[in-house]
């Protein structure tokens, strides 16, 4: 008897390491489909103005730090990526407070105007927010919300809002109505069953609606080009200016922006495994 | 976290509501130009300091500058003290823009021809005349050893530029001549100043000519020895730097930094002659006060401070756009500057000089006449469409527009009573 | 606990934000679009689709998104199961597939034409390599089909993280005993993919691919870096009427043009990608 149970035992162990080799060479070749363009982002940031417009280039940076050198010194920067991370911030917390209770509504009821409620935030994504901007902008100017950073946010989170609707709708929906029921019977009221079972199991999809949120804000352009003058945004600060600037500039100014936002996914991405291989069902 | 993140919250919001009253006292520069990050640091840190009071230099691409200057005029009320722009960006906003006739200029004596641009058409001072670039030839030094025998750089015609391109193309093995063909390319003025007047004389009225026609076949063969890549090329300093093209046409500002990195590499020289002349055209940037300006007067002064020589030799150092009154040039000019300004006094005051003038009194339908232009280039260049049939259709399509602004004709245009025709 | 009136309250903020900062700006660009010189009338759409260069442009925006999606589910959902898959490495793993997300559009543009321009990185390795003599002209008005593939390998670069990370967060709430119990049974790797995982991230597929197709409608900045003027698309053109052009009631129909394709793909894969009412767990 264990002789036929080894055998097959034997086979699926043998599947099991081709199949880990063939898991692990995958992972290594998507990385390097990921990274390997970010490097050559780097390698033109970190070249000399000659390098970056010769030919052929070269694979390694030459570590010529003027062109990074010539954008943080230049005036305004460091205002300009306090007001960047502020207005990001502003919009990962608006957009997650209005977003995730439309997406529990969404998913744990049946109401009339739930197909059109999902539709409008849906189709808020579907029409160019530069056409917008001069409606909003009067607007804006009116009411005195103008140049400021909560203006901008309240703009980027109408770009974020469908991201976290959605995204934390699609958890809840994979979350079993009868973990909040038998929390009920257990004594809990409505929201201590949702802030103690649901949330927690949720977490991933709050993490990601953050990371969408905060990235959408960081790199939006036009609207943040047109709300904010004085207060300016460092994706407006420089992309305004990088357009038309020589190449090594334009190199230079991308990897700055990036990094920041790099920076904010690294330090959530944790939470978007929060609750990977619990099995407490 | 949902506590880490209420407290976040929280002190985000009470900082962003905290109004930082600082910058009541500055006027808000708000400008097109200058783009480039060197070129806004030079602007900021060397033409401005002068001026008697802080001035906030800030820059936007057209879409925003645009939106949000609306914005202000619709709304009724702005921060935006001073504008600065194109000729073409002002004519869409004409009738927002503060009448600047009774601005004292202290004596300085500026370019009448543009001050009469800068009514757009209207009786009132819409716009001061900034400064003033224009566009020109940039060859590298590799490419003379294939000019054409007894081809004189100054004087060179269209068709020696194209057997010069020719003899690039099949010696070196591809093609060397490089226009900016992109979306963000002035190839529309390249159409409407160089090639149309050398050719017809006219910009509007002999659209649809034989001479027109030759000159779009001209154009075509040119096109064969013409590098592909141009149609991404918005400037052209890039590809001469990097060897791609040998041989270019576009807007100074565009050209400067290979003069400026290689200064012995390369060679400027005009725009070519053709049968009916050297056709160019100036690019007129301006300075104008929205009728919604915080402080009217601080903006006045920002506007007579700008045109003082010393304030217009600081900007032509700073953006290679050159001067728009009477100054000598001192000699401690960067490199792009010494190599153009010979060539565009030879290029303006040459006896075949043609000189053609940014469209006048399209109003908001510039953009729209422009596009007859590069319509015209893609169908014909680039899409290989009959000259003929594609000339007629733009042609009622232009003739629609001008009707339609009732715009009459400007140089090199004859004048005309009423609308410009076209023939 | 008022049951009736709650899902009303949770939707209420989200509803009354996208009120006031979409949908009354939406209104009065909208009524731009079917207004000219304040008669009603169609003027605008007949421009729109009158000009030269609307059938290319359709055709384009249509292939580019037909293409690329399809690829980007594929790779997302590679990515996710290989990342749910890894033991060791996995938040690395994440985070690398997930760096895309905040590069913005522009950045990436800029990142792929210095790899496809004639003195880029790609005809450096190939000229190094010895495949070519002379650089090869990826980018030129006559090779439209290559300018394509480009667009289409950028865009697959920079916006695959989108769907990957919707993707991950639903994955997460599937049990592993789920898996174990089908490979106890016998299922192989693929079969407990298409028969267990597929099924169950049902709502995040929803959520990922709806998203994705109304932005892949709105590509613009990178077929712009690429592409120049020989790739035209809606979104480009769009903005060529409002800003370049100076009509902004052709620019508003052009806009609800793009509006119009994006609900109607919405409204198809809401109903095939249907959750229904008892799907959980």
């Amino acid at each position: 008897m264990s002789a036929v149970a080894e055998a097959p035992v034997a086979a699926t162990a043998d599947a099991r390491k081709a199949g880990d080799w063939l898991l692990v060479a995958t992972t290594i070749l998507l990385c390097v489909w990921v990274l390997l363009p970010i490097y050559l982002l780097l390698v033109n940031a970190l070249s000399s103005p000659d390098e970056v417009t010769g030919f052929p280039k070269r694979f390694f940076p030459s570590f010529d730090l003027g062109s990074l050198s010539f954008f943080i010194n230049f005036a305004g920067v460091a205002r300009a990526l306090w007001n960047s991370v502020l207005v990001a911030t502003l919009t990962m917390v608006l957009s997650i407070g209005f977003g995730a209770p439309a997406g529990y509504a969404l998913s744990r009821f049946d109401f009339p105007g739930k197909g059109t409620f999902r539709f409008l935030v849906l189709m808020t994504r579907a029409f160019p927010l530069p056409l917008l901007a001069l409606p909003l902008a009067v607007m804006f100017i009116r009411t005195g919300l103008d140049d400021t950073a909560i203006g901008l946010a309240l703009v980027h989170t109408t770009l974020a809002l469908p991201f976290a609707v959605l995204i934390t709708f699609s958890l809840f929906s994979g979350i079993p109505v009868e973990l909040e029921e038998a929390a009920w019977t257990l004594g809990c009221t409505r929201w201590q069953a949702f802030r103690k079972v649901i949330l927690p199991l949720a977490l991933p999809g709050i993490a990601a609606s953050a990371v969408f949120a905060f990235t959408i804000s960081w790199n939006e352009v036009f609207a943040a080009a047109v709300l904010t003058i004085e207060n300016r945004t460092l994706t407006a600060f420089l992309l305004q200016s990088l357009g038309e600037s020589p190449l090594y500039l334009k190199f230079a100014g991308g990897a700055a922006l990036v990094v920041p936002a790099l920076l904010f996914i690294f330090a959530v991405r944790k939470y978007l495994f929060a609750m990977w291989g619990i099995a407490n069902r | 976290m949902k506590t880490m993140l209420k407290k976040v919250a929280g002190v985000a919001l009470a900082l962003s509501l905290a109004v930082d009253g600082a910058h009541a006292q500055q006027v808000l520069f708000w400008s097109t130009q200058a783009r480039p990050v060197e070129e806004t640091q030079k602007m900021r840190d060397e033409v401005l300091k002068g001026f008697d009071g802080p001035v906030d230099y800030q820059v936007a691409e057209d879409g925003p500058w645009l939106t949000r200057l609306q914005a202000e005029l619709q709304a009724g009320s702005g921060t935006i003290g001073l504008l600065g722009g194109l000729h073409g960006d002002f004519s869409t906003v004409g009738a927002g823009l503060a009448d600047l006739s009774g601005v004292d200029v202290g004596g300085v004596k500026v370019n009448e021809a543009y001050k009469k641009l800068g009514m757009l058409g209207t009786g009132e001072q819409k716009y001061m005349p900034w400064m003033q670039a224009t566009f020109l030839m940039a060859a590298n030094k590799q490419a003379l050893q294939y000019l054409p025998a007894g081809v004189d750089l100054k004087a060179i015609t269209y068709d020696q530029l194209i057997e010069w391109s020719k003899n690039i193309a099949e010696k070196t093995g591809s093609p060397k001549f490089g226009f900016p063909a992109g979306p963000k390319g002035l190839k529309h003025r390249f159409f409407e100043g160089f090639l149309y007047p050398s050719y017809t004389g006219s910009m509007v009225t002999k659209f649809r000519s034989a001479e027109a026609e030759t000159a779009w076949n001209k154009f075509k063969e040119l096109w064969q020895y013409t590098n592909p890549n141009s149609t991404n090329y918005a400037f052209m300093q890039e590809p001469l730097l990097s060897g791609e093209v040998w041989v270019a046409f576009d807007h100074v500002a565009r050209l400067a930094d290979a003069f400026n990195q290689k200064p012995d590499q390369f060679v400027a020289f005009p725009a070519p002659v053709g049968p009916a002349g050297r056709g160019f055209m100036p690019v007129v940037a301006g300075v104008a006060i929205p009728k919604t300006s915080p402080d009217a007067d601080k903006a006045k002064a920002l506007v007579a401070y700008m045109l003082k020589p010393e304030t217009q030799i600081a900007t032509l150092k700073a953006t290679n756009f050159f001067p728009v009154v009477d100054v000598k040039l001192p000699d401690d000019v960067p490199a792009s500057v010494k190599a153009f300004a010979p060539v565009i006094a030879a290029m303006t005051s040459a006896p075949d000089a043609l000189p053609a003038l940014p469209p006048m009194g399209l109003g908001d339908l510039g953009g729209k006449f422009n596009q007859v232009y590069t319509d015209s280039f893609e169908r014909i260049v680039l899409g290989g469409e009959d000259v003929h049939g594609v000339l007629e259709e733009q042609a009622a399509a232009l003739k629609a527009i001008i009707d339609q602004a009732k715009a009459p004709c400007w140089a090199p245009d004859k004048p005309s009573e009423g609308a410009c025709p076209v023939e | 606990m008022n049951s009736k009136a709650l899902p009303y309250l949770l939707l209420m903020p989200a509803t009354l934000f996208l009120c006031v900062f979409f949908l009354y700006p939406f209104a009065l660009v909208a009524f731009e679009a079917v207004t000219r010189d304040g008669a009603f009338t169609l003027d605008n759409f007949r421009t729109m689709a009158g000009s030269w260069k609307f059938p290319v442009t359709v055709r384009n925006t249509l292939l580019l998104a037909a293409i690329v999606v399809p690829i980007q589910l594929a790779m997302a959902l590679l990515m996710a199961s290989v990342v749910s898959q890894l033991e060791s490495g996995r938040s690395a793993a994440l985070y690398i597939f997930a760096i895309p997300l905040g590069i913005s559009d522009l950045a990436a543009g800029l990142i792929w034409l210095a790899i496809f321009d004639q003195s880029g990185f790609l005809n450096t390795l190939l000229s190094s390599l010895g495949v070519v003599d002379r650089p090869i002209m990826f980018l030129g008005y006559q090779s439209k089909l290559t300018i394509f593939v480009a667009v289409a390998l950028a865009e697959i670069w920079r916006a695959t993280a989108i769907m990957m990370v919707i993707l991950v967060a639903g994955m997460g709430l599937i049990p592993k005993e789920y898996h174990e119990a089908a490979e106890v049974f016998g299922a192989g790797p693929w079969k407990r993919f298409v028969c267990i995982t597929l099924p169950l991230l049902r709502p995040s597929l929803q959520t990922a691919i709806i998203l994705r197709v109304i932005l892949a409608f709105e590509v613009f900045a990178v077929v712009a870096a690429l592409g120049g003027t020989n790739l035209p698309v809606l979104m480009g053109e769009t903005y060529n009427w409002q800003f370049t052009l100076q009509d902004r009631n052709v620019a508003a129909a052009s806009a609800l043009l793009i509006l119009a394709i994006s609900i109607g793909f919405t409204l198809f894969f809401l109903r095939v990608l249907r959750v229904p009412k008892e799907a959980r767990i």
